[in-house]
C-alpha cells in the first residue's frame, strides 16, 4: 500500500477543510469595517464566534500533519517561508484574541474591531502569498532549504495573496447571506457580487500564469490527452461561478455559499493537478519527504479512528448554532 | 554575526514563546475541571450559587483559553521555522505524538467549547454538562500527548537514529509514549495545573472577602479551593519527590545542577543558598545542611549524589538558573502546603471568611502557582541542556541552518512587543472581569433577568433558531 499517497490525501483534505472553514470566518473579518452599522457587526461576530476556534484547529492539523507524515517538507518549507509564516501567526494572534477581548471591552472596543479586521486581512494575504510561493517552488539541497530569505516574494505570490483576500471575502459574504437577515443580508449580497467578479479575474490570472512558471506544469495540463481528461476542472469551476451568480441574483440564501465553496474546491483541485506528486515543488516528492513507515502506520491508524469522530462533533457543533445569527447571541447572560 | 548568536537568539525566542504559552493552559486545565465540578454540583443540588459561580468563572476560562489557542498555534509552526533540523531529525517520533494531541484533544475542546460558552439556551442542561465534561477531558488528553512528547525528549527510548535518513525511526510506540519519565511528569504537571488554579481561585475569593463583596459566592469558591489546596499541596510534594528520584536515575547531571553539587560525593549537603560559578566550578556564599541532599535524593544520609564534574564542561547545563528555579519551585510548594493547613485550621475554628490574614496571604499568593509552574519548567528544560533530545541531539545541531541571527532577533523583538501588549490587555480584562465580579441574583440590573440565569433549566429553555 502506498502510505505516502494516502497521507498526502489526508493532508490535502485537511488543508482544503481548513481553507473552506477558516476561509469564511477570516472573510467575515475582512468585511467587518465595511458593514452598514454596529448591529450588523455584532451579528457578523456572533455568526462565527462559536465555531472559529474549531475552524482554526484545522490549521494546526495542517502544520502538525506535515510534521507527522512529511517531516522533510515541514523542515524545508517553513524556513523557506520564514517571514510570511511569522506574519501569518502574528495576524492570527490579533484576530483570535479580538473575539474575547472585544466581548469584554467597552471603551476600547474599536481597538479590537481593528485588530479583528487587520488580523483577518493580513492572515489571509499571508496565506495567499504562501500558496503562491509554494507553487513557484523552493530551493532544496540535500533535504534542507538552501535558498534566500526573500525567495517567496514575487509578482505571482502577491497576486495569489490578493486573490485569496477576494476569495475569503467571497466566502465570508456568502456565509453572511446565509446567516443574516434584512439590511446585513442585502449588504452581504452586494459585497458577494463584487467579490465574485474579483475572484473570477484572479482565478483566470493564476491559471494563465501557473503553467508559465514551470514547463512541467504546462505539460501536465496541455500534453497529449491530458487537456481532454482535465477539461472538467475548468468547466466545473465555470459552472460553480454561474451557480454563484444565479444564487445571488435570484435571492437564494444557501446556494451562494455552497457554490463559493465549489469554486474553492475546483481551484484547489487545479493546484493539486499542477503540483502532484511534489509536496514542496519543484523537486521534493511526497515519497522523498515521507516519514518512516512505522510513523506513517501509527499516525494513519490514529487518523482513521479519530477523523470520523471529529466530523461527527464538528457537525454537531455547527448544528447547535444553525439558523440565523442574532446581534444578541453571544454568552449566556450571567 | 556568527552562528552561536543565532542559536542563542532562537533559544531565547522559544523559551519566551513557550513560557508565555504554558501560563494559559495551566489555568485552563484547572478551570475546566473546576467548572465541571461546579456544574455537577449545580445539577445535583440545584443550588443557584453553583450556577452563578459557573457563569462567572467560565468568562475567565474563555478569555484564558483564547490566549492559549493563539500562543499555542505559534509553537506548532515555530518548531519548523527556527528548529528545522530538530524537526527533520525527531519529526518521525514527535510528529505523531503532537498529531495525536490535535486529533484527540484540540478538535474535541474546540468543538464543544462553543457549546459550553454559547450553548446555554440552545441545548439542555445534561448536554451542556456533557460539553463541559468533554472540554475538561480534552484539556487532560492534550496534556497526555504533549507531556509524552516532552518526556521523550528528556528520556528517549523506543526509536533509533537511522544513519541513511539522518533521522529517528520509531521501533516501539508504546515504549516511546510511556517513556521512563512520562507518568511522573504528567502527574506532576496536571497536579501543578490544579494547584495553580486552586491558589488562583482562593486568591480571587479572598479579594471578595476583603472587599466585602459577593460574600455567599466567594465563601463557596474559597471553600472548594482551600479543600483542593489541602489535598493537592502535599500530594504535589510527594509526586515531586518521586519525579526527582526518576530524574536522578535518568538525568543525573540535571540533579547535580538542581543541587549545585560539583563533585560526586556520599553524604552530600543540601544547599539552601549559593551563587554557583560555572567557570571556577564551585559555589560562592554557600549555606547548607549536612547530608541533606543525600537524604532527600537517595532517602539515605550517606547516599551518593552525582556531581557536575562527572561530565565534561560542554555537557553541563547552566547551573545557576536550574539551581535557583528549583528553589523557587520548592519554596512556593511549601507555602502552598502552609496555606492548605492554615485553611483547614481556620475551617475547624469556623473563621474561614473572617480570617483577614489568611485572606491577605491568599490574595498575595494569587499568581504564585504560575511562578512555581514556570520555575519547575525552567528546571526541566534548562536542566536538559545542552541537548534538545537528552544525550542524543545537541541544541546547537537542532537550529535552522539558514535563518540568520538578524532575522531571529527581529522576530524575537516582535514577539516581545506583541506578547507584552497582549499580556497587558489580558490582565486588564481579567482584572476587570474580577472587579465586576459574579452577577447579582436579583433582577435589579437589566442584564439579570431570572430567565437569563436559569436559561438552561428544563421548561425555560429558549428554543434554538
Amino acid at each position: 500500500m502506498d502510505l505516502a499517497l494516502i497521507a498526502a490525501g489526508v493532508i490535502a483534505a485537511g488543508i482544503l477543510i481548513y481553507i473552506v472553514l477558516d476561509g469564511f470566518d477570516l472573510g467575515v473579518g475582512i468585511l467587518f469595517p465595511f458593514a452598514p452599522d454596529d448591529t450588523s457587526r455584532d451579528v457578523m461576530m456572533n455568526s462565527v464566534a462559536p465555531v472559529w476556534d474549531g475552524n482554526e484547529t484545522w490549521l494546526i492539523l495542517g502544520g502538525g500533519g506535515l510534521l507527522v507524515f512529511f517531516p522533510v517538507a515541514y523542515s524545508t518549507a517553513l524556513p523557506a517561508f520564514y517571514l510570511p509564516v511569522m506574519v501569518l501567526l502574528f495576524a492570527l494572534i490579533f484576530r483570535g484574541v479580538a473575539f474575547e477581548f472585544r466581548h469584554s471591552a467597552h471603551t476600547s472596543k474599536f481597538l479590537w474591531d481593528r485588530a479583528f479586521f487587520f488580523g483577518s486581512l493580513v492572515a489571509t494575504f499571508a496565506q495567499g502569498v504562501l500558496a503562491g510561493a509554494l507553487i513557484q517552488g523552493v530551493t532544496i539541497v540535500d533535504r534542507r532549504f538552501a535558498g534566500g530569505m526573500f525567495d517567496w516574494l514575487s509578482p505571482f505570490s502577491i497576486l495569489t495573496g490578493l486573490g485569496l483576500v477576494a476569495g475569503y471575502g467571497l466566502l465570508g459574504a456568502t456565509w453572511l447571506v446565509m446567516k443574516s437577515e434584512g439590511e446585513t443580508q442585502s449588504w452581504a449580497r452586494r459585497a458577494a457580487l463584487t467579490l465574485g467578479a474579483a475572484v473570477f479575474i484572479a482565478m483566470v490570472a493564476v491559471s494563465v500564469m501557473t503553467p508559465l512558471l514551470h514547463p512541467a506544469i504546462a505539460e501536465r495540463w496541455f500534453g497529449g490527452i491530458n487537456a481532454l481528461l482535465l477539461a472538467p476542472v475548468p468547466l466545473m469551476t465555470a459552472l460553480n461561478a454561474a451557480l454563484l451568480y444565479y444564487g445571488l441574483l435570484s435571492g437564494r440564501e444557501r446556494l451562494p455559499f455552497f457554490s463559493a465553496i465549489g469554486l474553492f474546491v475546483w481551484g484547489y483541485i487545479g493546484i493539486g493537478v499542477s503540483l502532484f506528486p511534489n509536496i514542496v515543488p519543484p523537486s521534493l516528492t511526497i515519497w522523498e519527504a515521507a516519514a518512516p513507515r512505522s510513523s506513517m502506520i501509527f499516525a494513519l491508524g490514529g487518523v482513521a479512528v479519530t477523523l470520523p469522530m471529529i466530523f461527527v462533533y464538528t457537525w454537531y457543533a455547527y448544528s447547535v448554532f444553525r439558523g440565523k445569527a442574532s446581534e444578541h447571541g453571544g454568552y449566556a447572560k450571567h | 554575526m556568527s552562528a552561536p548568536d543565532a542559536e542563542i537568539l532562537a533559544r531565547l525566542q522559544f523559551a519566551f514563546t513557550i513560557s508565555f504559552h504554558i501560563l494559559f493552559p495551566t489555568l485552563t486545565i484547572g478551570l475546566a475541571a473546576f467548572l465541571f465540578f461546579v456544574e455537577a454540583a449545580w445539577l445535583r443540588t440545584k443550588d443557584e450559587t453553583y450556577l452563578r459561580l459557573y457563569h462567572f468563572w467560565v468568562r475567565i476560562f474563555a478569555l484564558t483559553f483564547g490566549m492559549g489557542v493563539v500562543s499555542g498555534l505559534v509553537l506548532s509552526y515555530q518548531l519548523g521555522t527556527n528548529w528545522s533540523e530538530f524537526s527533520r531529525i525527531s519529526g518521525p517520533v514527535l510528529g505523531p505524538l503532537i498529531g495525536f494531541e490535535v486529533l484527540t484533544a484540540f478538535f474535541m475542546e474546540a468543538g464543544f467549547l462553543g457549546v459550553m460558552l454559547f450553548g446555554w439556551n440552545k441545548v439542555g442542561p445534561r448536554l451542556h454538562f456533557l460539553a463541559t465534561f468533554l472540554v475538561a477531558f480534552g484539556t487532560m488528553l492534550s496534556s497526555f500527548w504533549i507531556l509524552s512528547a516532552n518526556s521523550w525528549m528528556q528520556t528517549p527510548q523506543g526509536a533509533h537514529l537511522d544513519p541513511v535518513l539522518g533521522s529517528f525511526v520509531p521501533d516501539d510506540w508504546l515504549a516511546i509514549i510511556f517513556n521512563p519519565s512520562f507518568l511522573y511528569r504528567l502527574s506532576h504537571m496536571l497536579t501543578a495545573s490544579f494547584l495553580t488554579t486552586a491558589i488562583f481561585i482562593a486568591g480571587v475569593s479572598a479579594y471578595y472577602h476583603l472587599a466585602g463583596k459577593h460574600k455567599a459566592l466567594a465563601a463557596k469558591s474559597q471553600s472548594i479551593a482551600l479543600w483542593a489546596i489541602l489535598v493537592l499541596a502535599p500530594l504535589q510534594i510527594f509526586i515531586g519527590d518521586q519525579h526527582g528520584l526518576n530524574v536522578l536515575a535518568h538525568q543525573p547531571v540535571k540533579v547535580a545542577a538542581m543541587e549545585a553539587n560539583w563533585d560526586r560525593q556520599a553524604g552530600a549537603p543540601l544547599i539552601l543558598f549559593a551563587l554557583p560559578d560555572s567557570k571556577l566550578e564551585k559555589n560562592h556564599f554557600e549555606i547548607s545542611i549536612p547530608k541533606g541532599a543525600s537524604l532527600i535524593l537517595t532517602h539515605d544520609p550517606n547516599g551518593v549524589v552525582p556531581g557536575l564534574k562527572d561530565v565534561p564542561k560542554e555537557d553541563r547545563p547552566p547551573v545557576g538558573v536550574v539551581f535557583w528555579s528549583f528553589r523557587v519551585m520548592v519554596g512556593l510548594g511549601v507555602l502552598f502546603l502552609l496555606i492548605g493547613l492554615w485553611g483547614a485550621y481556620a475551617r475547624y475554628r469556623g473563621t474561614l471568611v473572617h480570617d483577614v490574614w489568611l485572606n491577605r496571604l491568599c490574595l498575595a499568593a494569587t499568581p504564585a502557582g504560575f511562578v512555581a509552574t514556570l520555575a519547575g519548567w525552567f528546571v526541566a528544560e534548562v536542566g536538559r541542556q545542552p541537548y534538545t533530545i537528552y544525550g542524543v541531539l545537541r541544541t546547537a545541531d537542532s537550529a535552522s541552518p539558514v535563518i540568520s541571527a538578524t532575522m531571529i532577533a527581529a522576530t524575537l523583538t516582535a514577539f516581545l512587543i506583541v506578547y507584552g501588549g497582549l499580556f497587558g490587555a489580558y490582565l486588564y480584562y481579567l482584572v476587570k472581569l474580577i472587579r465586576v465580579g459574579p452577577a447579582l441574583p436579583a433582577p435589579e440590573n437589566e442584564d439579570e433577568t431570572p430567565e437569563a440565569i436559569r436559561g438552561a433549566r428544563p421548561g425555560l429553555v429558549v428554543p434554538g433558531e
